[in-house]
């Protein structure tokens, strides 16, 4: 007896069918399954580099063993640098930049804090490294699994972040960094961040751009601005008075502020070219036309977001793509219907009582203060669970809860 | 001052530097063909006062304990860009290089980059005022190891560079100083004519923090080898050989001419030349 869906045949026929349409989709877009990190490595490669650096951390690995073999292999035709720590692959990808050519390098958690010196090097000699962070909490205790904790605490470096919510987003934005990085307006380093595991261990349905169009989209690096010539020697790195010091962190600054607009030019521009977009390229809004409560969140943890506002008519998401820069331009506007906002993060700034993100979106809302409901949730700590029917449960959690509440998702 | 010496007069060391020497006289070596990436300390932060600069050789300089990183970067970027032929010096003092950057020194040598590197070794942190390093030698006052009723200054011996980088199989490593230029130009030549991994440490003494009289920095330097307070070898591709054999004048000449040494008693001084002829002979197996 057959009559319906039910039936296990017809289940089993209904997947073949569905697989098959996906594979044939898939072979027409040039794409393929490739684990995160993989996908992560193939852009670099697409970015031909001139320099790759590179010291191990779980769960960035992968990463950089891949980026190993493609160099082994002859598919990437770059220097590459085994480090022996992280402060030195950040050092080693300061001098490469300096000396004019494009660099690489790769880390996550224990390393980026070991890093925090140079990374203010680097945006303050305006050098536009390209690094991916792969988002893991940080010790102690020692946790391997993926919070926001590392790129957080960064993000008064100077360097502009940006966060991803699939490992294809990793690719399109990996290559967009670097063209956003490299312009003559913006030359600031970039972390393209990614949650641990959940992004890099897990597969996905990638397409990899072709690499003329990549070529074409992000032409050859060609510094005006930095260069170690014995032909036309320059001094960089100087010592510098509080005057021109002062000085130049207020460029450094304004340069950080103004790059919003390198970064959704870029953005539009790879969309028509192919054809993906995230948002405008700042955030990036799902069924927020007209909704009461927003969730406001970054990385992966959007994904669990957007089921979650397919299950429920009354709640939108708002995913911040760029942090730093932090746009306060769009959430103003995305959120101007919104009465209550959620702030879903996995990170806490210690001392406030609240995640990093809690602050800075109440104070893009301060002049309307009270008029909205501003809620924080800090969640997913050192890895920690959240589900769609917990981001449901927060939703309804929330109506009974007052402007300025904050609470810890534990389970 | 030669006209075209690659350091500008000018910059702002304390007169009588004995690194501002030796940075001259390595550039006399070099010549214009080479990319300096220097450590923070004395030597950058008085030459680089922007929007001045001492420097007419390529010159970069990130942080204190990066330079031997920073270099390897350099490096290997310059080797992509087809310029094998420039020289890539890692440069800074015996605080950013021997001790917080000791480790980006090793991976430098381990890794085995193209790469000259440099220490010039006024034997503690001149630049902060004077505090104890690894370098300063024993019971040597500092700000951070006084002499004082109960204490006779630094209490532990030099640290060996030179043995930590012969470890790392570099093919050459040497030590040179400024009152032997000739000496320390053919060093710097020499090791820029073998690919691979190589290091030099001068010996630079310094007024300020030895506390002697500031035309005296040549004659301090002199005597520091003489004494075998600092002798003159080189390593090749791990044979040591001294370049230089010491007149075996007393330390105590050496001493008293510096007031870091000034609390040491006639009998402490006793100890301390035992203590100098034993290691010297140690070194070099009793040749001299």
């Amino acid at each position: 007896m057959c009559r319906s869906m039910s039936c296990k045949m017809h289940k089993k026929r209904n997947r073949t069918k569905i697989i098959l349409k996906i594979r044939d989709k898939m072979v027409k877009k040039n794409m393929q399954i490739l684990e995160g990190s993989r996908a992560a490595a193939e852009a670099v490669v697409l970015c031909k580099p001139a320099l790759t650096v590179a010291y191990p951390i779980t769960p960035q690995t992968h990463i950089v063993e891949d980026i190993a073999k493609f160099i082994a292999d002859g598919k990437l035709t770059a220097k590459h640098i085994e480090v022996e720590s992280e402060f030195s692959a950040m050092s080693a990808a300061v001098g490469g930049s300096a000396a004019g050519s494009r660099v690489f390098t790769a880390t996550s958690s224990q390393g980026l804090a070991l890093m925090n010196e140079v990374l203010f090097a680097a945006s303050g000699m305006r050098l536009p490294i390209v690094m991916q962070v792969v988002n893991r909490a940080l010790s102690a205790p020692i946790n391997i699994w993926n919070d926001w904790q590392d790129s957080i605490s960064a993000r008064d470096s100077g360097w502009l972040q940006l966060y991803c919510e699939t490992a294809q987003e990793v690719v399109d934005t990996t290559i967009q960094a670097y063209k956003i990085a490299e312009d003559n307006n913006i030359l600031l380093p970039i972390m393209v961040c990614m949650d641990g595991f959940f992004i890099t261990h897990t597969l996905e349905p990638v397409e990899l751009p072709e690499q003329k169009n990549v070529d074409k989209f992000l032409p050859k690096y060609k510094p005006t601005h930095v260069f170690l010539d014995p032909e036309k020697p320059m001094t960089q790195g100087p010592f510098a008075f509080p005057k021109p010091y002062m000085e130049m962190r207020k460029q450094l600054s304004d340069a950080v502020d103004n790059s919003d607009k390198m970064i959704k030019k870029v953005h539009d521009e790879y969309a028509k070219t192919f054809g993906r977009k995230y948002g405008n390229g700042l955030i990036d809004e799902y069924k927020n036309k007209d909704k009461k409560t927003a969730i406001i969140t970054m990385g992966s943890l959007a994904g669990t977001v957007r089921e979650a506002v397919d299950a429920k008519d009354d709640i939108s998401l708002v995913r911040i793509r760029s942090y730093r820069p932090f746009p306060k331009k769009e959430l103003r506007k995305a959120l101007k219907n919104a009465d209550t906002v959620i702030i879903l993060e996995k990170n806490i700034a210690l001392g406030t009582g609240a995640g990093a993100l809690y602050d800075e979106v109440r104070s893009t809302f301060y002049d309307e203060d009270g008029k909205k409901k501003i809620l924080g949730v800090v969640c997913g700590i050192g890895g920690s669970e959240v589900t769609v029917e917990d981001v449901k449960d927060i939703a309804e959690i929330s109506k009974k809860k007052k402007n300025g509440d904050i609470w810890w998702l534990m389970k | 001052m030669k006209k075209d010496d690659l350091i500008a007069p000018g910059h702002r060391t304390c007169a009588g530097c004995g690194p501002a020497i030796a940075t001259r006289m390595m550039l006399r070596a070099t010549g214009k063909n080479v990319v300096l990436c220097h450590a923070t300390g004395c030597m950058e932060v008085t030459t680089t006062q922007y929007p001045t600069t001492a420097w007419k050789v390529p010159w970069i300089h990130v942080l204190f304990e990066n330079a031997n990183s920073v270099a390897s970067g350099v490096r290997e970027a310059l080797d992509a860009q087809g310029k094998e032929d420039v020289h890539v010096i890692a440069f800074g003092g015996d605080g950013g290089m021997a001790d917080i950057g000791l480790r980006a020194m090793s991976g430098l040598f381990e890794r085995g980059h193209n790469i000259l590197v440099v220490i010039y070794d006024n034997e503690a942190y001149m630049n902060t005022g004077i505090q104890r390093s690894g370098s300063t030698p024993w019971q040597a006052a500092t700000t951070t190891t006084p002499a004082g009723k109960v204490s006779k200054g630094k209490e532990q011996w030099k640290k060996d560079m030179i043995a930590i980088a012969v470890a790392h199989h570099v093919p050459y490593a040497a030590t040179a100083s400024i009152a032997f230029p000739f000496d320390l130009e053919k060093k710097i030549k020499k090791a820029l004519s073998i690919k691979g991994p190589k290091f030099i440490q001068i010996h630079t003494p310094c007024p300020v923090g030895w506390y002697y009289s500031s035309e005296k920095t040549v004659e301090v330097a002199k005597l520091a080898v003489d004494s075998k307070m600092w002798a003159l070898y080189e390593v090749e591709n791990g044979v040591k050989k001294l370049t230089y054999k010491p007149k075996e004048t007393p330390v105590a000449d050496y001493m008293k001419l510096q007031k870091r040494f000034r609390h040491l008693s006639e009998e402490d001084i006793k100890e301390y030349q035992k203590r100098v002829d034993e290691n010297f002979d140690k070194m070099f197996d009793g040749r001299q």
